[in-house]
């Protein structure tokens, strides 16, 4: 890898100084995987800003949500006992990602910023316009296997990778950044983009700005919930497809849902039309099957990712099944 | 070692911990990149980046001026190694054609092919200064893709000069006789490029201690081939060359060729005068060190409507590179496993521009086991019989390829120990008939057969004054226990507890051994060892003789002889003692040693001589996912004398293991637009993980074959994967009624 600087600054404001002052410059948290890229020679920033002496690795409540800490860690999320009492998914997901030695290191933070691991991101020697704008889309007629189905352009057909990220999106999260100009909240729905002309841009955050929690307001879906993750092997891989699944059921009747999905789009893909139509209905297969159906419109694949427009209904059914305890 | 649980006898047989146990887990075990010595410098490979043509030009002036940089060698400044320009042949690689000649001239012939070495002092900045090589190339077109290629399959030279060789064509009865049988099926297999990817990345420090005289810590399966190998490079005797391998990180087979990275260690050695050590990056396991070659493959097979095989054709088709012709026995078991009285071979090999696969465990076999053992199942099917049950009607007692009795086969006990095991009789013959929840059920089972392979070594044993033992022979340990199993080997000849016995391998100094490979370890150096030791008593017991206790000596059986703490003894006769302090004194020594040689005797041109295994397996298949979950494995053996029932075990979990990477998870995929692969890291390639690997059981016959050596041993370490893949895709048909031939069996291929 390239030589650079290293920073660690313990205040805040030090932090999104040193960020705003350098364009080249990459916050490092758990690493899991920027190192990575940077001995691959995908990214070479001139300075890493480690962010881990700053206080962001609380979980607490604050008001009718749960804050997680920036720098909270997966593996301590997963386990974190209000987390498991007030959202069982974000746990689920949480679980279903990578191993227990990168959750023990990955934090929240890191986790959404996470890179695609399309393979002609991460093969210099190959096209790939996110990682050098204008070179071309090397998956496009490519090996696109684990490749979008929605939202996709003719620039970047890639993928989000995370677990997380699908729940948080499910959850009506929000994202809390401090940057330059003060502090804001980011819907997490409008966190991530979409790849468009601009496939290089994964996330709507400015120059200088630093992610400090993320916000989950409560809701009541603590009981049927399911993040079902599909891959090729039993862990340790990142989707084909993963769905999560969150119901309110009274009365073998549901009144609210949240779906999403990962591995379908560069970003974490939420359903909420496929919501809509589960709302109001018993929960029965038959629900899911046309929830699917709806979830699906406007799917589209490529030569060598034909079956996600099967295995993501499918996985969408068995999620929620699993969700409602439909046998 | 103190930590050998409570009272090993070392006896053969006995699931002995491992001798070096304690240095694995402990970290003190020395694998070849661990090494320090004293200027060590370190080489990072530059790779192409097209995958055939020439190179117009490479720019070194950024990376030479890169910090830390002591060189920076290509095909324009590399010192020149004189067997690349003598020989045709440098090497005599293991398989026909010509090694890649590494920076001899500006032809790339497959994509990342080292093009040049970045020399720096640390590993760092040898990195950095790697990603400064410039390099322009004149592209030629290429070709990367087998199936595209199929009609280009050639037979190999070997068939070619030699009709009688194992690659020709193989008749028995008619040509292609299934096409008139009364039940009949015709189907296509292919399996996918697969990457040994053992845990330790391929490792190499190469020390030029005077300009002809070279010592590598190198990790490889066959010091002494490498040492051949590098003498002939450089011209230089093979005693100047020095190859140490004590640990090796688990191979798989990609240990037996020398690749391009370890002639590159040595000519940046050479150029720069220091030590200089270099370690593939994962990506690069995937382009310079060999491969499980892509495959497709055609059966054709009929049977009567009562479940007899009247004729089977098999043909295949592996990729090779453009420079050298690898080989492997795909097509052998389908010669010999059944009673078929036609069958047909036809073994293709096709060249692509891409790098040279290589032997990866149950080489050939595994892959040509995938297709007959499917094909078997369907026929099974076909004609509406239990699979096994089929199998057995067409159990064969003689070796159908040349008539000759099998030296053991207990290949009937394996079915019957299996079968009881999983629970055969739960298995329904309809598929998708059982479910447990959601998910579909499905049993299944593959047979898996291998040469009991013996070569010739030499086993130095040396008795010290203080009653230890030492062994030696330049064979390696990848893994399966070779020193646990030779220490109990000797423990039980000589009557010696096993803590006393050291076993030393790894060294191209210590006597003649071949590479370790073909499950032929113990049963070439096993039994040298036995005969080294059997030799040691016998010069004890003359010894033994001349000392005051010496006529109970000179009466006694060989066998009766025990070696104790600090003396001689008799076992008939517990007062008969002699101390060591005297035979050493008599031998006017300070120690005793025999040095002797082991071969395999004639039994060889009698017998045919073949491992087996059964793998039984059930699976749960997802009807809405398509997910496998392998639940439960038994793979049962006949391996002849088991000398360790742990480590055995051990090899034989690791062959499941593996196995389930073959069946469900494993293929490295190459985009041919650019000749290049694109799933290249443990995060694409998906080697099974803990949760894929279920409750495993393994039995053994565990009768001895008296025709191989004296020790009844057979070998292991292939069977244990040879037929694991298709139980599995067998299973996954009982359970969903789809008959997958391509693998890897992933999600999609199911929904």
């Amino acid at each position: 890898m390239n030589q650079f600087q290293y920073v660690r600054p313990t205040k805040q404001k030090a932090a999104i100084d040193a960020l705003a002052k350098d364009a080249n410059a990459q916050i490092i948290a758990g690493g899991t995987n920027l190192i990575d890229l940077m001995k691959r020679g995908v990214m070479a920033p001139q300075k890493l800003v480690d962010i881990n002496k700053l206080p962001l690795n609380k979980i607490e409540r604050d008001g009718s949500n749960t804050r997680i800490g920036a720098l909270a860690l997966n593996g301590v999320v997963a386990e974190d006992k209000l987390v498991l009492e007030k959202h069982p998914l974000l746990a689920q997901a949480l679980n279903a990602g990578a191993s227990a030695q990168l959750r023990n290191m990955a934090t929240v933070g890191g986790n959404m910023l996470q890179r695609t691991r399309c393979h002609y991101f991460y093969d210099t020697a190959l096209p790939c316009n996110k990682r050098e704008p204008g070179s071309g889309c090397g998956a496009l007629e490519g090996f696109n296997r684990m490749h979008a189905i929605f939202g996709f352009s003719d620039k970047c057909i890639a993928v989000h990778p995370s677990d997380m990220s699908v729940a948080l999106v499910a959850l009506d999260a929000t994202v809390l950044v401090s940057g330059p100009k003060g502090d804001r909240r980011i819907p997490f729905i409008d966190f991530h983009r979409l790849p468009g002309d601009t496939p290089q841009k994964d996330t709507n955050l400015e120059p200088g700005e630093l992610i400090t929690a993320v916000d989950i307001p409560d809701a009541p879906f603590t009981k049927n919930v399911h993040y079902l993750k599909v891959r090729e092997r039993a862990s340790y891989a990142f989707a084909l497809v993963s769905v999560a699944a969150a119901l309110n059921i009274e009365n073998n009747t549901i009144k609210d849902a949240r779906l999403a999905m990962g591995g379908v789009a560069h970003k974490p893909w939420r359903l909420t039309e496929a919501e809509k139509s589960l709302v109001g209905k018993p929960a029965t297969e038959e629900t899911f099957r046309q929830a699917a159906e709806v979830a699906m419109r406007g799917a589209k694949a490529f030569k060598y990712n034909q079956y996600k427009l099967k295995l993501a209904p499918n996985s969408i059914v068995q999620a929620l099944k699993t969700a409602a305890a439909v046998a | 070692m103190k930590e050998q649980s409570p009272k090993q006898s070392g006896a053969i047989g006995e699931p002995m911990n491992r001798v070096d146990g304690r240095l694995k887990v402990t970290g003190a075990a020395k694998y070849s990149a661990e090494y320090e010595l004293p200027g060590l410098v370190h080489g990072v490979l530059v790779g192409s980046t097209i995958t055939k043509g020439t190179i117009k030009s490479i720019d070194t002036r950024q990376a030479e001026r890169a910090p830390g940089v002591l060189a920076v060698i290509t095909y324009l400044n590399s010192p020149k190694v004189p067997g690349f320009a003598e020989r045709d042949h440098p090497a005599e690689p293991p398989t026909a054609g010509q090694p890649l000649r590494v920076f001899h001239d500006n032809k790339v012939l497959f994509n990342d092919q080292p093009i040049a070495i970045v020399v720096a002092d640390t590993l760092e900045r040898a990195r950095y200064a790697a990603s400064l090589v410039k390099t322009q190339y004149d592209q030629d077109k290429h070709q990367t893709n087998l199936e595209a290629n199929l009609d280009k399959g050639f037979l190999p030279v070997q068939a070619k000069k030699n009709p009688k060789s194992p690659l020709a064509d193989y008749q028995r009865g008619e040509v292609d006789a299934y096409k008139n049988g009364a039940t009949k099926l015709e189907a296509e297999y292919v399996i996918p490029t697969e990457m040994h990817n053992p845990m330790e990345l391929q490792a190499i420090i190469a020390h030029w201690e005077a300009p002809d005289k070279l010592t590598v810590y190198d990790k490889t399966q066959a010091v002494m081939g490498t040492q051949r190998a590098f003498a002939k490079d450089w011209g230089i005797p093979e005693a100047n060359v020095k190859v140490i391998a004590t640990f090796v990180g688990g191979a798989f087979g990609n240990g037996l060729h020398n690749w391009p990275h370890e002639t590159a260690a040595i000519i940046a050695a050479k150029k720069t005068g220091r030590p200089v050590k270099v370690v593939l990056t994962r990506e690069q396991m995937f382009t310079m060190v060999g491969y499980r070659p892509y495959t497709w493959q055609k059966i054709g097979m009929s049977a009567t409507p009562d479940g007899k095989l009247t004729a089977i054709t098999h043909e295949s088709v592996g990729q090779t590179s453009s420079y050298e012709q690898f080989t492997e026995s795909t097509l052998q078991q389908t010669r010999m496993m059944y009673t078929s009285p036609n069958v047909t071979t036809r073994y293709r090999i096709a060249s692509l521009d891409v790098s040279t696969p290589i032997w990866m465990r149950g080489p050939g076999e595994a892959t040509g086991a995938f297709a007959l053992e499917s094909a078997i199942d369907e026929m099974a099917y076909a004609v509406n019989m239990d699979p096994l049950e089929f199998r057995v009607r067409n159990h064969t007692d003689t070796d159908p390829d040349n008539g000759k009795p099998w030296s053991t086969k207990y290949l009937k006990e394996c079915f019957q120990m299996g079968a009881e095991r999983i629970g055969w009789k739960n298995r329904k013959q309809q598929p998708g008939a059982v479910r447990a929840g959601d998910w579909l059920v499905g049993y299944g089972m593959g047979v898996g057969t291998f040469g009991a392979h013996r070569g010739a070594a030499t086993v130095r044993a040396r008795l010290q004054k203080n009653g230890q033992l030492v062994l030696q022979s330049a064979t390696t340990d990848i893994g399966p226990g070779t020193g646990t199993a030779m220490v109990q080997i000797a423990a039980t000849t000589l009557g010696m507890p096993p803590e006393k016995i050291t076993f030393q391998l790894g060294n191209s100094t210590f006597p003649q051994a071949p590479s370790q490979g073909g499950s032929s370890t113990v049963n070439t150096v096993g039994a040298a060892v036995q005969d080294a030791c059997i030799a040691l008593r016998k010069k004890l017991q003359q010894l033994a003789s001349a000392t005051p206790n010496g006529a109970a000596f000179n009466a006694a059986k060989p066998e009766d002889i025990v070696i104790s703490e600090g003396h001689l003894s008799l076992a008939s006769d517990k007062l008969a003692k002699a101390a060591y302090a005297d035979l050493l004194k008599q031998n006017n020594e300070a120690e005793v040693e025999v040095v002797t040689e082991s071969k395999p005797g004639n039994d060889r041109d009698k017998y045919s001589m073949y491992s087996y295994s059964v793998h039984f397996v059930q699976v749960h298949v997802h009807p809405l996912t398509g997910e496998v979950r392998v639940k439960k494995i038994i793979s049962c053996a006949d391996a002849g004398t088991i000398i360790n029932q742990k480590t055995a075990g051990n090899q034989m979990m690791g062959g499941a293991v593996g196995g389930i990477g073959m069946a469900l998870t494993e293929g490295a995929v190459i985009d041919d637009r650019f000749g290049r692969y694109v799933t290249k890291d443990l995060a694409d390639y998906h080697v099974p993980v803990h949760a894929d690997a279920p409750n495993m059981e393994f039995a053994f016959v565990n009768k001895p074959d008296p025709h191989v050596n004296a020790l009844g041993t057979k070998g292991i370490g292939e069977i244990a994967i040879i037929g694991m893949a298709p139980a599995i895709a067998n299973a996954v048909f009982n359970a969903t009624g789809k008959r997958i031939r391509e693998l890897p069996i992933t999600p999609d291929k199911l929904i």
